[in-house]
């Protein structure tokens, strides 16, 4: 157990200077920094003032070096547009972010988990041919498109709920069913089709052979089974939730990390996005760690180490 | 020797998109306390299930036994197993009558120690405490074979191999000391040296327990050794039955000759093809109207082709369900 974890550990470490790496050149690939922080009208001796302050001039692996050292201890510059330290400016977005995550994967699994398993226990039910319905609406209905019809009908219409913002207990309610929509449209579908292969396993065969109660065998052997895969997609839609909720907190104008990241790309504030871009893989990788744990702590085949 | 099991006139369909599948046609046979009763015949011959129906475990829909009774006697009541309700049937399985099937590597829960899986049998039927329930796991680890039981308890079953696995199995079919063990092709998955070590393990379970065994194979070499009484079946039915002498040295069914046949013997030094019954067999969606063997039959006739063979009585331990008499090479009498 404390092997995988520390293998596990040195993976994400690895992982993370990768990132870092792929951050830094990719802003570079994109064009001369300095031209595409300025001005249009900017002169040539504004530039090479800018190069000088910005430290652009200097040998590209000696940027590397100075951006590397100052990334590892959280270090990323101070934003252009809001001249504070970036990392700074990141973390007062989370609060907000997380909280929209939070309560979309909840009102997610909440709805999902009960249709996928009952599903998978009387599949060709009423239930089941509504929950595979509403799991297919969920996946391919266009996220940005539902949300304006949200908008649109529950807000603008209807008056339910606020349209834009994070100022009411309720402003949650729209972006967060739009950004769970599509969750719970994959999970209802994962614990269904996981019920039914596990159902028909031997294992399960063996438990009837037993005398058990069917209540038992679904609590101690199907459940417990069904949800190795289930964690796993958890965890990597729970981060996907958290980094790419861009467009959801721009419509609904959520003051979260992904409306800062629609802002500073459109403010060409380079520390900022590197910011953005490493904190939020440190989330991602914290929350595939955490995954990888509950995982080993339910299936002793990871725990042990079998192949 | 008493009965503890009879069964009459067994039915089990399976009503699938591609029609209905006539898996046991009719099965009637006996067990008696403490025997050890093969029953032999191919994939599909409806071995399994006819054992599945008996207790309420085949997957209903698409199964459905449709006609026939078990009787399963024990401490002097008699009950008619298909006639129990669902509740009542649990009490019987895994209580009074044990499991052992046939892959050990997908029959235990892969996130279950070991342990739990056993005891969860003796909490269920035995209504002990925990604590009891496992001193009495450790016990049956090391009544069946494995070494360092108080250790063993913890793990799992990735942690065993093959043989071991198949173990524990047989700990959980005998943990409540059951009348009866269903043995459903138990040692088809393991290989030769294991083999023998399980059913070594069967028999002396056998003397210690005193329990019947209905031991479900297709390897005839295992079961010369092991069983008392053979069952042979094909095509959903019972295609004779006797005690395993008289089957090896007098079988009176042509299938039973064709699968002797196809027997390799150590006794034969020089190397002879092995015989297969030719054909394939039996189409299962077809009702059965005639003998299901006819089709591969070299001895078919006209009568064979017209009704389905009853159970005719050779002696007392040895029933055959066929129209020609083997021994005098014609068809029998009436």
């Amino acid at each position: 157990m404390q092997r995988y974890f520390i293998s596990r550990l040195g993976q994400s470490a690895l992982l993370l200077i990768g990132v870092i790496i792929l951050v830094f050149f990719m802003v570079r690939v994109t064009g001369d920094p300095a031209r595409l922080m300025m001005p249009r009208e900017a002169s040539a001796e504004d530039l090479e003032a800018f190069r000088e302050v910005m430290g652009f001039n200097r040998p590209l692996y000696v940027q590397f070096l100075d951006f590397f050292s100052g990334a590892i201890v959280g270090d990323f510059g101070d934003s252009l547009h809001f001249k504070t330290p970036a990392l700074q400016l990141v973390l007062e977005r989370l609060p907000a972010t997380v909280h929209l995550a939070g309560i979309a994967l909840i009102f997610a699994l909440i709805i999902a988990i009960p249709i996928g398993l009952i599903g998978g226990f009387n599949p060709g039910s009423v239930v089941d041919t509504l929950g595979r319905g509403l799991a297919l609406a969920g996946q391919s209905i266009p996220n940005f498109w539902l949300a304006l019809i949200f908008i649109l009908f529950f807000a603008v219409r209807l008056r339910w709920f606020p349209s834009f913002g994070r100022d009411e207990w309720h402003s949650v309610v729209l972006p967060a069913t739009v950004l769970g929509l599509p969750v719970m449209g994959q999970i209802v579908r994962l614990t269904r089709s996981a019920v039914l292969e596990i159902r028909g396993e031997d294992f399960i065969r063996t438990a009837y052979s037993k005398g058990l109660e069917p209540r038992t065998i679904y609590i101690k052997h199907v459940f417990r089974n069904v949800a190795i895969p289930l964690i796993s997609v958890i965890g990597v839609q729970f981060g996907y939730m958290l980094g790419g909720s861009i467009y959801i907190e721009t419509i609904f104008s959520w003051p979260g990390m992904g409306q800062l990241i629609e802002q500073s790309i459109g403010w060409r504030d380079f520390p900022l996005i590197q910011a953005i871009a490493v904190f939020t893989s440190v989330v991602v990788l914290g929350l595939n760690l955490i995954t990888d744990l509950t995982y080993a702590f339910i299936d002793p085949r990871i725990r042990y180490g079998s192949s | 020797m008493n009965t503890i099991l009879q069964v009459n006139d067994l039915v089990t369909k399976f009503y699938t998109v591609d029609g209905v599948i006539n898996a046991v046609n009719g099965v009637t046979f006996e067990l008696r306390e403490g025997e050890t009763l093969a029953i032999v015949g191919e994939s599909g011959s409806g071995k399994s299930v006819t054992m599945m129906s008996i207790l309420g475990l085949i997957p209903t829909p698409p199964g459905k036994v449709e006609n026939g009774e078990a009787i399963f006697t024990s401490f002097g009541s008699s009950h008619d197993l298909l006639q129990l309700t669902p509740a009542e049937l649990r009490n019987v399985r895994g209580g009074q009558i044990g499991f052992v099937f046939q892959d050990p590597i997908s029959t235990l829960n892969p996130i279950m120690t070991i342990g739990e899986q056993i005891s969860e049998t003796l909490t269920r039927h035995l209504r002990i405490s925990g604590e009891e329930a496992r001193e009495r796991t450790v016990k049956l680890l090391a009544q069946v074979g494995i070494p360092d039981p108080e250790l063993r308890y913890k793990n799992y079953p990735f942690q065993f191999s093959g043989g071991m696995r198949q173990r524990v199995v047989i700990a959980i079919a005998i943990a409540c000391t059951p009348q009866i063990i269903i043995a459903d092709e138990p040692t088809t998955a393991l290989d030769v040296t294991v083999q023998a070590q399980i059913v070594e393990l069967f028999r002396n379970l056998r003397e210690s327990l005193n329990v019947a065994i209905i031991w479900i194979t297709h390897d005839l070499g295992v079961v010369a050794g092991l069983a008392d009484r053979v069952l042979v079946m094909y095509g959903g039915r019972i295609a004779e039955t006797a005690s395993v002498d008289d089957l090896y040295e007098r079988p009176q069914h042509p299938y039973t000759m064709g699968l002797l046949g196809a027997l390799p013997r150590m006794d034969e030094s020089d190397s002879k093809r092995l015989v297969s019954i030719k054909g394939t067999p039996p189409d299962l969606l077809i009702p059965l109207r005639h003998c299901p063997f006819a089709w591969r039959c070299d001895y078919a006739f006209d009568r064979c082709w017209e009704e389905v063979p009853p159970q005719i009585e050779i002696s007392s331990h040895h029933k055959v369900s066929c129209f020609y008499d083997l021994e005098k090479g014609e068809p029998r009498d009436g």
